[in-house]
């Protein structure tokens, strides 16, 4: 890369190396994510993330900053982000004092105690401004998360930041990253972000694994997990979302259920207790009714069969 | 390679071990225009793919260090697939297009820098007019892919807009429909307010602001301290308009079209979806300028005009598929329907319950209202009326006013609580 300074590590340089990158902190990715995520590295554009609640798009953040050993920097995004909370903030009680102890020592010089107040020394960096400050280990990433949380008018400023790495603090002036941040936009999809700002990006949408992917994410997050277990644990879960639910589990209710079996010492699924655990994989009321009992033993009965013959 | 295209084709040109060179700007063009002829199939498919896009599309494949026909499928998809809804359209046009296995990897080839060197003079003609014959008989299939959905569409809504055109807004003429719908068009909507936690300036808000109050600080030197204030800035909140187009409510379909698209262009943020026998996201063409041209697109796109209606499963699928989407927000939601039902009721029960939970305010709007002797007697409005906020009538100009009154929430009379009604 550009940079060479000791410990930092370069970019993967093709796409076998990136899948390779994310697998090393157990991110099973498939060959579409790891193609986005490459050309996003390689370009320094920004990665756009859209999929169902617990696919793992927040997670390649984490992965991504502890692989490539770079800072993480997050902007959780909620109804009502603004600058202050999102880019920066001064810091008004050091600014008070300092005013009353120029006053306190007399002879102020307007310009001079003007220019003192706004300087960097009572600047408060919020992530948006963090995430433009150079870093030895390289530009850190810069997760934004669940942008369809925040306003319009937040993803109207964004906009900027992103196509510029540089944003304009009025009182101190342009301050501008040598070097673009990682950055990784996710969004749930509760609204639709505007096309300017998807323009800027490279678009992902981040499905629902398959069951052989899925095997291999259960098998590396939760190594524990008996095998018969996973591999039926992921056989019903994959049924489950071929199922007209109102909202099919993810993968982190996969892992949780997983786990949570693991804790409830099961070695296999039971019919009985898939309907009692039922509330770890589906949140929706009327999901849980429609799946318990009956349709779980039902489904159990397929899973299995479906296995003994492969 | 030689200047003859057909032995050219077979071996290719990226052969292992070739002596490097440096991309040439003649050659990368090659795949560069196959990108962008690529590009225009999209777009004529109907994605948003804007030059600036293009431009992005062949960065990426010089940079992707591309080796397989998956590798390019994907680099494209990178750039140029936006939407979810696309990735179908995307994946037949690519199937289509780069269709011609040899071509493609000869254009990988000539990208890859251990290419072989070629002859520049004798290069472009061939490979241009297998790139033609490729375009030729990549372009027109897409084209063709989409044509019997649009003769379908156009068939459906030829026969159905004259329906319209005969009965629309109850006997009323041409010449009043025009003045209707100027007016629509010049209905400014109340103020209807919502407070966020997004915060602006107020002379008399009710929080501090520090920043201001330092600004106005400095500029009297520090000596005098004026407290600056804000407050919780107020915005609209969203709407969601689910208007059935049954032939119970031909009639009615047109002017209310015609409303929502001058609501649509006043307010920011309106979804609207009509459903008979299905379910249809119009919003997009509903945000045309001219109202002429939206309606026509809207027409285009719906195929179950003046049919039956489901009510029921019409609004499960809104729960399911877009509920999540559209209402986030906070939204307001105008049902607008007769609430002449035939689906189960138990299914219409349990789907206005959840459209009724995921929303600030739902508003019924019911044409059946303007019948002075309007008795709640079928089951399915029975079954709706409990599970709506608001019950309001809406068949003429006048009315549509007081639908605006509605949403702004100011006129709270007997006659729109649904309980009234039981």
């Amino acid at each position: 890369m550009t940079s060479t300074e000791t410990g930092r590590r370069p970019l993967p340089r093709s796409i076998d190396e990136t899948v390779a990158l994310l697998e090393e902190a157990g991110y099973i990715a498939d060959r579409s994510l790891a193609t986005v995520l490459h050309l996003s590295l390689r370009m320094k554009r920004p990665l756009f993330l859209e999929g169902e609640a617990g696919v793992g798009k927040t997670e390649i953040a984490k992965v991504l900053s502890k692989t490539l050993r770079r800072r993480l920097v997050r902007l959780q995004c909620y109804e009502g982000l603004d600058i202050s909370s999102a880019v920066y903030e001064w810091n008004y009680p050091a600014q008070m004092i300092e005013i009353r102890m120029a006053e306190a020592s007399g002879g102020i010089d307007r310009a001079e105690l003007a220019a003192g107040i706004f300087s960097e020394r009572f600047l408060i960096k919020r992530p948006v401004l963090q995430a433009l400050e150079p870093d030895l280990a390289g530009p850190p990433v810069f997760l934004v998360d669940e942008l369809d949380r925040a306003d319009e008018a937040f993803e109207a400023f964004l906009l900027e930041v992103l196509a510029e790495a540089q944003l304009t603090i009025p009182e101190l002036g342009t301050i501008r990253a040598a070097e673009p941040p990682i950055v990784i936009i996710t969004t749930n999809r509760t609204r639709e972000i505007h096309d300017a700002l998807k323009r800027r990006c490279l678009y992902h949408w981040v499905d629902y694994p398959d069951a052989e992917r899925e095997r291999r994410i259960v098998h590396s997050r939760l190594p524990g997990v008996a095998v018969r277990l996973s591999a039926e644990v992921v056989a019903f879960v994959q049924a489950l979302r071929t199922m007209d639910l109102f909202k099919a589990p993810g993968v982190a209710e996969t892992l949780d259920w997983a786990t949570a079996l693991t804790e409830l010492d099961q070695m296999a699924l039971d019919p009985t207790v898939v309907s009692d655990t039922l509330g770890v994989l589906l949140k929706y009321q009327d999901d849980i009714q429609r799946i318990q009992g009956s349709e779980a033993r039902r489904i159990v009965e397929d899973v299995r069969q479906q296995l003994a013959s492969a | 390679m030689s200047a003859d295209p057909s032995s050219g084709e077979s071996t290719g040109g990226a052969l292992p071990g070739g002596p490097a060179h440096p991309p040439h700007q003649a050659r990368a063009g090659r795949l560069a225009d196959n990108i962008v002829y690529f590009a225009r199939v999209l777009r004529d498919a109907g994605l948003p793919v804007g030059p600036a896009s293009v431009i992005d599309a062949i960065a990426a494949v010089e940079v992707a260090g591309i080796a397989s026909r998956e590798d390019l499928y994907w680099t494209l998809h990178a750039v140029l697939v936006t939407k979810r809804e696309h990735h179908a359209v995307y994946d037949e046009a690519f199937r289509i297009y780069w269709r011609n296995r040899q071509l493609i990897e000869k254009l990988l080839a000539m990208l890859s820098p251990i290419a072989r060197p070629q002859a520049p003079t004798a290069k472009p003609k061939a490979g241009a007019s297998r790139v033609n014959k490729a375009l030729s008989s990549g372009a027109e299939p897409v084209r063709q892919v989409e044509r019997p959905e649009v003769e379908i569409d156009a068939r459906f809504t030829v026969s159905d807009r004259e329906i319209l055109q005969k009965k629309d807004f109850a006997q009323m003429s041409a010449a009043e429909i025009g003045a209707a719908k100027a007016e629509l068009s010049r209905l400014i909507l109340p103020e209807h307010k919502v407070r966020i936690r997004r915060l602006r300036p107020k002379a008399s808000g009710r929080l501090f602001d520090p920043r201001a109050t330092f600004r106005s600080t400095l500029r009297a030197g520090g000596e005098i301290i004026r407290l600056e204030r804000r407050d919780r800035r107020e915005i609209h909140p969203p709407i969601v308009a689910l208007l059935d187009i049954s032939g119970s409510m031909s009639q009615y379909s047109r002017i209310f079209l015609h409303f929502l698209h001058a609501l649509t262009e006043k307010r920011r943020r309106v979804t609207t979806f009509l459903f008979g026998t299905r379910l249809t996201n119009v919003t997009r063409q509903l945000r045309m300028r001219d109202p002429d041209e939206a309606l026509d697109a809207t027409s285009a796109l719906v195929a179950d005009w003046s049919g039956g209606t489901r009510i029921a499963t019409a609004l499960t699928t809104f729960n399911r598929v877009w509920s999540r989407r559209v209402m986030g927000q906070g939204p307001i939601v105008l049902l607008i329907t007769d609430g002449l039902e035939r689906d189960s009721e138990e299914d219409l029960a349990q789907a206005m319950d959840r459209l009724n939970r995921s929303c600030r305010r739902l508003i019924w709007l019911n044409p059946l209202l303007r019948f002075d002797g309007f008795e709640a007697k079928a089951r399915g409005i029975r079954l709706m009326l409990p599970r709506v906020d608001e019950f309001r009538s809406v068949h003429n100009l006048d009315s549509i006013a007081d639908l605006c009154r509605s949403i702004s929430g100011g006129e709270r009379s007997g006659r729109t609580d649904p309980k009234a009604w039981l």
